[in-house]
């Protein structure tokens, strides 16, 4: 604070009377360089909290603007740029009680600006706008009006329609075009075919003086077909900015130490083959490479699913995305590019996406059968009146008729309805939808296959044995483990915590990174850590660590991954659809077994490479088998990109939340079988809505081909079957 | 039938007014947070231009 004053502005008394009301103006240093930070606060929620973070945020030295987006939970900050800056800008709102977190700005640039959801908002507008107008004059027409008032009339409504649909309807005459020039008949054909037939006869008619035009017909087909439009735009537009989002929350740096021995943090990207990157005890290891200083363990489950740390010291090759639990290490960056893990699986989803065949939707599959349709029924109707009445005039006006009435209202509008009230549904869930195509996949499913480490389970460790264990080594390890941040070590904590063991008084408590922690008690040293260190014989297949009091023999502690909450209900929904689920894991035999056998699930496998897991779904999918991959780790993004569709858990690394079609935030695995359930529940109203369509059109059709369809009858058809479709979509949204 | 000469600008000019008044909305960024703009009158804030380049963050 400055700690100069400014004077209140006197248009606001309640200003003058609350002085913390004033925002002085901007105070950013003038000479140093702007920069937009975005930072996330999750917790944000009223007035109160966009206040106290903008007043916050103006207060800190450096910022010229602070500016919060409440839909988003975000705030963009605009501050000068300076080392740290970042980091300032959040401690200061952590000393004020608000959760921020850093967003990588770069990465949400994409879906910042949303300028196709501006342009069909505009689109629409100005389709309203001009609808409105020419219904107005519309209405005068059929409640009467006669002569030069109905010329002057129909001349008005030309005036207004014909540009506003040359800007309005634009998108479908666009994608038209490029549907016909791909030798496909789409959606977009009827639609635009629809609307320039029922202009051009409109117009012909008031250059004739005819009696009734279709303007109105023409500029609300565009107009309800733009909200059908700009619904599936909305929809995802929303998932793809959230998972923006979730992909900027991580921060890619890495601390490198440069030749002359100063320390540095620079972007992952910019790492080189041969540098030498420091990690600390708790991050990630950003690079493929070899330790050269230090000992430590590695937890590797995000890459192979296997639960128990591997010991690393100097000369071990490490590979990037594993977390490093104990002692800091440096390492010697090596492989970089094409040789790293992450290309490989990188190059598997990429195969997996190819093999993947090209999902047609409801939709899609609805309008090849249909477009084709109703151009045919158009044409016939125009050369049986034409050459039955000799009235070319007529025929082209029953021909408008008939393309107004079959136009796809009912499958433009109703299909993105759907797909809004479920995403909308799927989102209060906790589950982001990437897609609208994934959602009727999802409702296809017959066998769910399941990641183990990550997915059905935390991945924190438990322990499972506390009731075996001695109370003397069970106080000694409370002890040891208190001052270790290492996984195995807190949970042996909590386990103590939780049984009411007070510590036993150890002295002198050292760590060994890379083999556990040792300390004196009573003259005896005591040692916590793995079986080797310790002096015991190790044994396979599951995770444990080793107490050993003196020359005592040692005790052994187990653990088991923690099961994430739902996990049992989630499977035993699956099971009683009749939806078999699978286990497929790269953990070793043990763990795997155990968690199958807790979880009831008689098909499991384990010991499984990025590989194998993709060999598994396609030997299901040559079943005919429609398959849920659910997995997280990077050993699963391949599958996840090969099963018919696929969810991933917001903790999931970066290739793999890619891959997956929908992304489920939270801890709990209970929003796969919701999700699941509303899928069924969408596909069951889209398909309602479709048949719907069809069943308006066997009735309007041949009305429309007997030339009974008015200009008023046409939009009366037409919004009542748009708003029956709609509200059908919406009831989707009330459940729970 | 002559009042029409004055009915139909008028109604053209107002529903022209209400698309500009949108359009004018659309392009200063004033469906961006709805949600915040609604709580935000809750605030004792002085907060007269809440959308105009001196707020808004350099792209």
């Amino acid at each position: 604070m400055t700690g100069a004053t400014f004077p209140a502005p006197l248009v606001c008394p309640a200003c003058v009377l609350a002085p913390d009301a004033r925002v002085e103006p901007s105070r950013a240093p003038a000479d140093a360089p702007l920069r937009r930070f975005d930072l996330s606060l999750p917790a944000i929620h009223c007035a109160a909290c966009i206040a106290g973070v903008e007043r916050t945020l103006e207060a800190t030295p450096g910022v010229a603007a602070a500016r919060v987006n409440l839909g988003l939970r975000r705030v963009a900050v605009t501050a000068a740029d300076a080392p740290g800056a970042e980091a300032r800008l959040i401690a200061a709102l952590a000393a004020r009680g608000y959760d921020a977190r850093p967003l990588d700005s770069a990465a949400l640039e994409a879906s910042r600006t949303d300028a196709a959801g501006r342009d069909l908002l505009a689109r629409i507008g100005v389709a309203a706008f001009a609808s409105m107008n020419v219904m107005l004059l519309s209405v005068a027409v059929w409640s009467g009006a006669t002569d030069s008032a109905r010329a002057l009339f129909h001349w008005l409504s030309a005036a207004i329609t014909l540009p506003a649909v040359a800007f309005s309807a634009w998108p479908f005459f666009r994608a038209a075009a490029t549907s016909l020039r791909a030798g496909r008949l789409d959606m977009d054909v009827p639609i635009s075919t629809a609307i320039l037939i029922a202009v051009a006869v409109s117009v012909s008619e008031t250059m004739l003086g005819g009696r009734q035009a279709f303007f109105e017909a023409a500029i609300m087909l565009t107009l309800f077909l733009l909200v059908g439009r700009y619904l599936a735009h909305r929809t995802r537009a929303a998932a793809r900015s959230a998972a923006a989002e979730l992909a900027a929350l991580e921060v890619h740096m890495a601390t490198r130490v440069r030749a002359d021995g100063v320390h540095e943090t620079v972007p992952i990207d910019a790492l080189r083959a041969g540098d030498l990157v420091i990690v600390p005890p708790g991050c990630r290891i950003p690079v493929d490479g070899v330790v050269v200083i230090g000992r430590s363990e590695l937890d590797a489950s995000l890459l192979s699913g296997e639960t128990m740390p591997e010991a690393v010291a100097p000369g071990a090759a490490v590979r990037a995305g594993m977390a490093n639990l104990s002692g800091p290490l440096h390492i010697r960056a090596e492989a970089l590019g094409a040789d790293t893990l992450l290309h490989q699986v990188t190059r598997l989803i990429e195969n997996a996406e190819r093999s993947r065949t090209r999902y047609a939707t409801l939709a899609e599959r609805a309008a090849r059968l249909y477009a084709p349709l109703v151009l045919a029924l158009a044409l016939v109707a125009f050369v049986v009146w034409g050459a039955g009445t000799d009235d070319w005039r007529l025929a082209a006006n029953i021909a408008a008729a008939v393309l107004i009435i079959t136009c796809p209202c009912g499958l433009g509008l109703a299909v993105p309805a759907v797909l809004t009230a479920a995403s909308g549904r799927l989102y209060r869930a906790g589950v982001l939808l990437k897609d609208g195509a994934a959602l009727e996949k999802l409702a296809e499913i017959d066998t769910v296959v399941f990641d183990k480490t990550g997915t059905l389970t935390t991945g924190r460790p438990v322990l499972v044995n506390v009731a075996d264990l001695p109370p003397a080594a069970f106080a000694a390890a409370a002890a040891l483990a208190q001052t270790s941040a290492h996984p195995l070590a807190r949970a042996i904590a909590e386990a103590a915590a939780a049984a009411g063991i007070v510590a036993s008084p150890v002295t002198d408590i050292a760590e060994h990174p890379g083999m556990g922690a040792a300390g004196r008690l009573g003259g005896q040293v005591v040692r916590l850590g793995r079986a080797g260190w310790v002096g015991a014989a190790a044994v396979l297949d599951r995770t444990a660590a080793w107490v050993a009091i003196g020359h005592a023999d040692p005790v052994e502690f187990i653990f088991e991954d923690e099961l994430r909450p739902d996990a049992a209900e989630t499977i035993a929904a699956f099971r009683a659809a009749n939806v078999s689920v699978t286990l497929l894991s790269g953990d070793v035999d043990g763990p795997v077994a155990a968690i199958a056998a807790r979880l009831g699930i008689a098909d499991w496998v384990a010991r499984a490479t990025p590989q194998t897991k993709v060999a598994h779904l396609e030997t299901l999918r040559a079943q005919g088998r429609r398959v849920l991959m659910v997995g997280d780790g990077l050993n699963d993004a391949a599958a996840l990109a090969a099963a018919h569709v696929s969810i991933s858990p917001a903790s999931a690394v970066d290739a793999s939340r890619s891959a997956a079609d929908l992304i489920v935030t939270g801890a709990s695995l209970a929003p796969v079988a919701a999700s699941w359930r509303i899928a069924v529940e969408a596909r069951r109203r889209i398909l309602q809505n479709i048949a719907f369509a069809f069943a308006y059109n066997l009735v309007t059709v041949p009305l429309a081909f007997a030339g009974l369809v008015t200009p008023l009858v046409a939009a009366l058809a037409m919004s009542g079957s748009s708003l029956a479709v709609c509200v059908n979509a919406l009831r989707l949204g009330q459940g729970r | 039938m002559n009042v029409l000469i004055v009915l139909i600008p008028v109604s053209l000019i107002l529903g022209g007014l209400g698309l500009a008044a949108f359009l004018w909305m659309l392009r200063t960024d004033q469906y961006d947070d709805p949600e915040g703009q609604a709580t935000r009158v809750l605030s004792d804030r002085y907060d007269h231009r809440p959308a105009e380049e001196q707020r808004r963050p350099p792209p």
